[in-house]
C-alpha cells in the first residue's frame, strides 16, 4: 500500500523513457524512491498490484535478451498489465519489413507501453516518433540502456546511501557499451566521480568529454574506488583485433583479488550480466560477499516497475 | 517579377539581357551592362548593350541583378538508369535549372554502372531527349566499379565521358590505381576519386569523436580520408595523371592538397556544399538527412573548408546531389542510406559564405563555374564573347525558406529542410533558352 501513497506526488514529466540523457537529478532520485517501494512489494508474498490493469505492454526485442525481457515481463505482470513478448525471430522484420512499418503495425494493436530493444543506436527513439503509446528503451545499439543505469544506481544507493564523492570505476568494453554510456550520464548527474578503465582499443573516442577520468591500467583506475563496475566482453572483439586474446585481456583487465585490493575495502563489485567468468571477472570475485550482482537483478525488476508506474500517467486510451 | 520575361518576341532568335550586373568569375569582370545571345552563344556583352541598342532582339530587363555563367556541378548522383524512382535525368535537370545549374556531371554508380561506351551514349541520348540542362557522364574507372580491371578510358572519353571515378568507394588496390592514373594520362583524362580507406571506414556512419560517442554510433576518423589522399598523391607523383579529390572534408586533407600543389602536381580538389555549411552537430537526435559520405565533420573542419575555399586551396564546390527516398532514410541512423539532395539549394547555401563575409563572390562563383569547366574541358562557365549562353541571373538578397515538398527533385532528402537562405536563381538560361524563371515557377 505504501507503494502508491507517497510517490504518487511525483509527476514524471516524460512520455517515454529513451535514455538517461535529458533526465534531471530530481527525476532520477524520484524514480529511485519509487523503485525502493517496488522492491519492498516484490519481497512480499502477495506481489500483485492493479495499477496497470487493463493495460497492454508489448516487449519488442529485435536483439536476444533473457534477463532484461523477463525483468520487464515480470514488472508488467506484477502491476497487473497484460504482457506480450515479441522477438525478432517470430516477427515480420525478418521478411524485410522496416522498423517503421513494424511500429505502425504494432501501434494499430493499441498497446499502452512498448518496451524496445534494437541493435541500432537511435532506433528506439525513431520508433517512439511513430507510435501513440509510451516507449521504454531497453537498449539501443551502443547508445543507452537507461533502466540498467537506474538499477545500478539503486543498488549503489542501498549500500552506500549517497552518490556524492563516490568513486565509480567502469571497466572493460566502453566502446561498445550502452550500459557504460547510461551509467556515466546517470552517475555524473547524481554527483559521483566516474572513471573508465579499458585498453585504448575499447575506449570510445572523446569519452573524456563526457566528464569521466580515463585510465588504461586497472591498478591505477581502481585505486580507492568505492564501486567496481565490470562490463561484459563479447567474443567478437578478438576477431576484429581490438584485443589479442582472452587470456591477455584477463591478465590486464579481468577483475581478480589482486586488482580488487586496490579499491576501498568495502568496495562493491557489480556486473550487468551475463558474466563471462574468467574473461572479465574471476569466478570467486563474482561470488564474493562484496559482489552485489544478484541484487542488481532483483533491483532490475523493481526499477522497471517504477518506470512503468511513472509513465502510466501519460498512457493513451484514457 | 514579370520583368524577367521577354518584353517582345524577336523573329531573329536574338536575346538581349539588359540592365544587368555582368559578372565573370574567371576574368573578374564586374560591371553594369547588357549581354546579347545569338544562336545559343554569347555574341556580345558590355555597357554598350542596352534596350535601345538591342534592335530586333527579344529584351529581358535584369533590373540590375547579377548575371553570371550558369553553374557547373561536377558531382550529381541520379537514379538513371536503375533507380528512376529516386531521380531521373529529367527531374535532376529540373532541380538543377531551379538552382541556377546549367551543367551537371552525373556519376557512374548507377545500375548498370556507366563503364561502357553504350551507357555513355545512353546517358547522352536520354539527356538530349529529357533534360533541361547539359548533362555529361562521368564514367567508371574500373569495370563494374569493382576496382579490378580498368575501363576503356580512351573510348569512353571519345564517347563523351568527361572524367572517371570509382563512385562512392575508394579504389583500394594501389597497383590498379597506379595503372589507371598512368593510362589516363595518355588521354589527358581526369580521375576523380572518393577518399575513404575501406578498412578504417568499415561500419562507420559519421565523424569519429565526442558526438559519435554520445550517440553510440561508429565513427570514421579523419585518417580514413587522409591516408587515401596521401597514397593517391604519391601515385600522382609516380604517374603524372590528372587527379581530382572529389570531396575533402577535414582540415588535415587541406595540408596534403596544399603540399601537392606546391610540388607542382596536377592535383585539385572539391568540397560539397554540405561540408561548407553544416557540421556533425546538425545530426542532433539521429537525423538521417545529415548522413552522408564523407561524413559531416567537426565545426573546426567546416571552418577549414571555408578557409580553403577562400584562399584557393579548394578548387571546386559540388552539390554531391544524392536523392534518397523514404525507404532509404526512414531507418535507424546506422542503417539509413547516405546522401543529400543539393542541386536546388547549392547556390543559395553557398551565398551564406558570401553574406557572412567568409568568401568573396568572385572566388565563390569561380568554384562553381570556371574551375569545373576547365577541369572537365567544357567551354561553359564563362561570361565571355563566344562562350555558350549558359547563364544564371542571381538575386543575391531574396530571403526564402526551403520547403522540401516544393523541391523539384523526386526525392526530398534535403538537410536544409526549413533553412532560411538568402539569395537565389531568378532566371536560368541554357544554350540561349530560358529553362527556369522564378517569377513563373511560383516558388
Amino acid at each position: 500500500m505504501t507503494f502508491a501513497a507517497e510517490p504518487s506526488i511525483f509527476a514524471f514529466p516524460h512520455r517515454h523513457l529513451l535514455g538517461i540523457e535529458g533526465l534531471s537529478r530530481e527525476e532520477i532520485v524520484a524514480l529511485l524512491d519509487l523503485s525502493e517501494e517496488a522492491a519492498k512489494l516484490s519481497r512480499q508474498i502477495d506481489k500483485k498490484r492493479d495499477d496497470l490493469r487493463g493495460r497492454t505492454l508489448i516487449n519488442l526485442f529485435f536483439e536476444a535478451s533473457t534477463r532484461t525481457q523477463s525483468s520487464f515481463e515480470l514488472a508488467g505482470k506484477r502491476l497487473g498489465a497484460d504482457v506480450m513478448n515479441m522477438s525478432v525471430g517470430t516477427s515480420s522484420v525478418q521478411k524485410g519489413e522496416t522498423l517503421i512499418d513494424t511500429a505502425v503495425t504494432l501501434n494499430s494493436m493499441r498497446p499502452d507501453l512498448l518496451v524496445v530493444r534494437h541493435h541500432a543506436a537511435g532506433a528506439v527513439e525513431l520508433l517512439s516518433q511513430k507510435v501513440d503509446c509510451s516507449v521504454i528503451n531497453a537498449g539501443d545499439g551502443s547508445h543507452e540502456h537507461p533502466t540498467q543505469a537506474l538499477l545500478d544506481a539503486l543498488t549503489i544507493r542501498r549500500h552506500k546511501g549517497r552518490f556524492e564523492g563516490l568513486i565509480v570505476a567502469i571497466c572493460g568494453d566502453i566502446l561498445h557499451s550502452r550500459v557504460a554510456r547510461s551509467n556515466i550520464l546517470c552517475l555524473n548527474t547524481l554527483g559521483a566521480r566516474v572513471r573508465v578503465i579499458a585498453p585504448s582499443t575499447l575506449l570510445a573516442p572523446g569519452i573524456e568529454r563526457l566528464g569521466v577520468e580515463v585510465y588504461s591500467s586497472m591498478y591505477e583506475g581502481l585505486t580507492d574506488a568505492d564501486i567496481v563496475m565490470m562490463l561484459r566482453l563479447q567474443r567478437e572483439r578478438m576477431v576484429s583485433s581490438l584485443i589479442p586474446s582472452q587470456r591477455e585481456y584477463f591478465h590486464f583487465f579481468g577483475l581478480d583479488y589482486e586488482k580488487l585490493a586496490r579499491a576501498k575495502p568495502d568496495a562493491l563489485v557489480m556486473h550487468p550480466g551475463p558474466m563471462n567468468r574468467g574473461v572479465e571477472i574471476d569466478s570467486n570475485v563474482a561470488d564474493d560477499e562484496r559482489s552485489v550482482i544478484r541484487e542488481q537483478v532483483e533491483m532490475g525488476v523493481a526499477v522497471r516497475m517504477a518506470v512503468l508506474q511513472a509513465l502510466a500517467r501519460h498512457l493513451p486510451n484514457r | 517579377m514579370e520583368r524577367f520575361s521577354p518584353q517582345r518576341q524577336a523573329a531573329s532568335g536574338l536575346i538581349a539581357l539588359v540592365n544587368a550586373r555582368l559578372f565573370d568569375p574567371e576574368t573578374e569582370l564586374d560591371r553594369q551592362g547588357g549581354l546579347l545571345i545569338e544562336d545559343g552563344r554569347i555574341s556580345d556583352l558590355g555597357p554598350h548593350i542596352t534596350a535601345a541598342s538591342a534592335g530586333a532582339a527579344e529584351i529581358i530587363d535584369c533590373a540590375g541583378r547579377l548575371l553570371a555563367p550558369g553553374l557547373i556541378d561536377m558531382m550529381v548522383f541520379t537514379g538513371e538508369p536503375g533507380h528512376e524512382h529516386r531521380e531521373t535525368l529529367a527531374t535532376a535537370s529540373r532541380a538543377a535549372a531551379a538552382g541556377g545549374v546549367t551543367t551537371i556531371v552525373c556519376m557512374p554508380n548507377t545500375d548498370p554502372v556507366i563503364d561502357d561506351v553504350a551507357l555513355v551514349d545512353f546517358i547522352l541520348r536520354r539527356a538530349r531527349d529529357t533534360a533541361l540542362v547539359h548533362v555529361h557522364p562521368m564514367a567508371a574507372m574500373t569495370k563494374g566499379l569493382r576496382g579490378e580491371e580498368m575501363t576503356e578510358i580512351g573510348l569512353l572519353s571519345g564517347a563523351g565521358a568527361v572524367a572517371f571515378s570509382n563512385g562512392k568507394a575508394s579504389l583500394a588496390n594501389a597497383r590498379v590505381m597506379r595503372n589507371v592514373l598512368a593510362y589516363a594520362r595518355d588521354f589527358g583524362a581526369l580521375i576523380v576519386h572518393h577518399l575513404e580507406d575501406p578498412d578504417l571506414a568499415k561500419d562507420a556512419v559519421m565523424n569519429e569523436g565526442e558526438v559519435s560517442t554520445r550517440l553510440g554510433l561508429r565513427g570514421m576518423p579523419a585518417a580514413a580520408e587522409t591516408i587515401m589522399l596521401e597514397r593517391d598523391i604519391r601515385l600522382v607523383e609516380l604517374t603524372g595523371g590528372r587527379y581530382h579529390a572529389g570531396q575533402i572534408s577535414c582540415r588535415a586533407s587541406l595540408d596534403i592538397i596544399r603540399t601537392a600543389k606546391l610540388m607542382g602536381l596536377p592535383v585539385t580538389c572539391g568540397v560539397s556544399i554540405n561540408h561548407l555549411t553544416l557540421n556533425e552537430n546538425d545530426i542532433g537526435p539521429y537525423r538521417t538527412f545529415f548522413k552522408m559520405k564523407p561524413p559531416l565533420r567537426a565545426e573546426d573542419d567546416r571552418r577549414a573548408m571555408v578557409e580553403g575555399l577562400a584562399n584557393g586551396d579548394i578548387d571546386v564546390i559540388v552539390s554531391a546531389h544524392d536523392p534518397r527516398g523514404a525507404e532509404g532514410k526512414r531507418r535507424p541512423f546506422a542503417e539509413a542510406a547516405d546522401g543529400a539532395v543539393g542541386l536546388e539549394t547549392m547556390l543559395s547555401a553557398a551565398l551564406r559564405l558570401y553574406h557572412n563575409g567568409e568568401v568573396g563572390l568572385s572566388r565563390l562563383l569561380r568554384a562553381l563555374t570556371a574551375t569545373p569547366a576547365r577541369l572537365l574541358g567544357l567551354e561553359g562557365g564563362r561570361l565571355q564573347k563566344g562562350a555558350p549562353a549558359d547563364l544564371v541571373l542571381i538575386d543575391l538578397d531574396t530571403p526564402w525558406i526551403v520547403e522540401p515538398e516544393r523541391l523539384r527533385s523526386k526525392s526530398k532528402n534535403t538537410p536544409f529542410d526549413g533553412a532560411r537562405l538568402e539569395g537565389r536563381a531568378l532566371l536560368t538560361i541554357v544554350a540561349g533558352h530560358p529553362v527556369y524563371n522564378y517569377a513563373n515557377a511560383g516558388s
